[in-house]
């Protein structure tokens, strides 16, 4: 693998790294606004 | 494949966002977003964007699989040969890859955000393209873009059903404008690139069945398309500026269809060489394709603009 294919593969492992990472802000976000909406209509 | 990835530049980033392919992507956002908005009740603003986020994530997932299995004949045509996969900057196995794992996080981040209703929904739309349509229909059968443009007309029903738990008649009719808005809209494209689709041996109508049929079939459609795109100013779904958008566009569309039906558009020399250079006859058929993307993008505009900006004036009310 020379030198061009390893930077690509650096760039393309941190642009993964970074989508992954949003992922998981996302979901802990949803989660956030599930929790907060059901704890606001919870009965008692 | 290894040899021609080895030959090729490492892929980037930008092959596996080409891999989903973005522009389809921007009009399933645009229509789901529309679909979001016309649905009643209200919504908080994060799950709305991670429902319509998830929605065009499983857009793109459906086409990098699309790319996966259709490499062997986007290479073929000249519109599609330089597609990351056909032109060897991404190899199949991780198309294939980008496509799963996409698939699956689209669809969980649906079921936490718009519910097991719109999840299903999603995973079926992204199903459906996938494997009915690009595996079975496609190669097979001159109705491959009937059946399989259902696929691309889910997502303002996928978006309702996120934002309201269910459906019902109106999410059906924007999926129906879509799914009758689907079959002229590629056979005009089609006609004039013909010589593309015969190359492949992909079997679209005016290969199977002649340029006159398809001419013939597109008509009708949009004879059908027209007063179907006006169904959601009777149900009160569309507004004032909905009925005169679709009002206007039906009609404007049915007199392209008309001058496609009297014109020899699709029987010019479609040698691989003068495919782009465009036959005047044609040119009917050219413009009504590009008529086509103007009409759907104004009439789901149109509710945006009604439902997302306080527009709406209901008709004869």
């Amino acid at each position: 693998m020379n030198e061009d294919a390893l930077r690509a593969r650096r760039r393309r492992n941190l642009v993964i790294g970074l989508s992954l990472a949003a992922f998981v802000v996302l979901v802990f976000t949803i989660t956030l606004v599930r929790l907060q909406g059901n704890v606001v209509e919870r009965p008692f | 494949m290894t040899l021609a990835v080895e030959n090729i530049r490492p892929s980037t980033a930008g092959d596996f966002i080409a891999l989903m392919k973005p522009r389809v992507m921007s009009l399933v956002v645009f229509t789901a977003l529309a679909g979001w908005l016309a649905a009643p009740g209200e919504a908080n603003p994060v799950l709305a964007f991670a429902c319509i986020f998830a929605i065009a994530a499983g857009a793109g997932a459906a086409g990098a699989l699309n790319m996966w299995y259709d490499a062997d004949i986007d290479a073929k045509m000249r519109r599609t040969r330089m597609r990351p996969v056909p032109s060897g900057r991404v190899a199949g196995p991780e198309a294939l890859s980008l496509g799963v794992v996409i698939s699956v996080l689209s669809v969980v981040t649906m079921a936490l955000a718009g519910g097991a209703l719109a999840a299903a929904l999603l995973g079926f739309t992204i199903f459906f393209y996938a494997v009915p349509y690009t595996m079975w229909l496609k190669r097979r059968t001159p109705q491959n873009i009937v059946i399989g443009g259902l696929a691309g007309a889910l997502p303002p029903a996928v978006a309702w059903a996120a934002k309201t738990g269910g459906l019902g008649l109106d999410p059906l009719l924007l999926v129906l404008i879509i799914f009758m808005w689907t079959p002229p809209h590629f056979w005009a494209l089609a006609l004039y690139q013909k010589g593309d689709y015969a190359a492949a041996g992909v079997p679209m109508l005016p290969v199977t069945h002649g340029a006159r049929a398809t001419r013939t079939q597109i008509l009708v459609y949009s004879l059908l398309l027209a007063p179907l795109g006006l169904a959601p100013a009777v149900t009160g779904l569309g507004g004032w500026i909905y009925t005169v958008v679709a009002g206007v566009g039906g009609a404007g569309f049915v007199l392209l269809a008309v001058r496609i039906a009297r014109s020899k558009a699709g029987e010019g020399a479609s040698a691989a060489g003068e495919i782009y250079n465009g036959a005047a006859d044609d040119r009917a058929a050219r413009n009504l394709f590009v008529f086509s993307i103007l009409y759907l993008f104004l009439i789901f505009a149109a509710l945006i603009a009604e439902h997302g900006l306080g527009l709406y004036a209901r008709v004869g009310g």
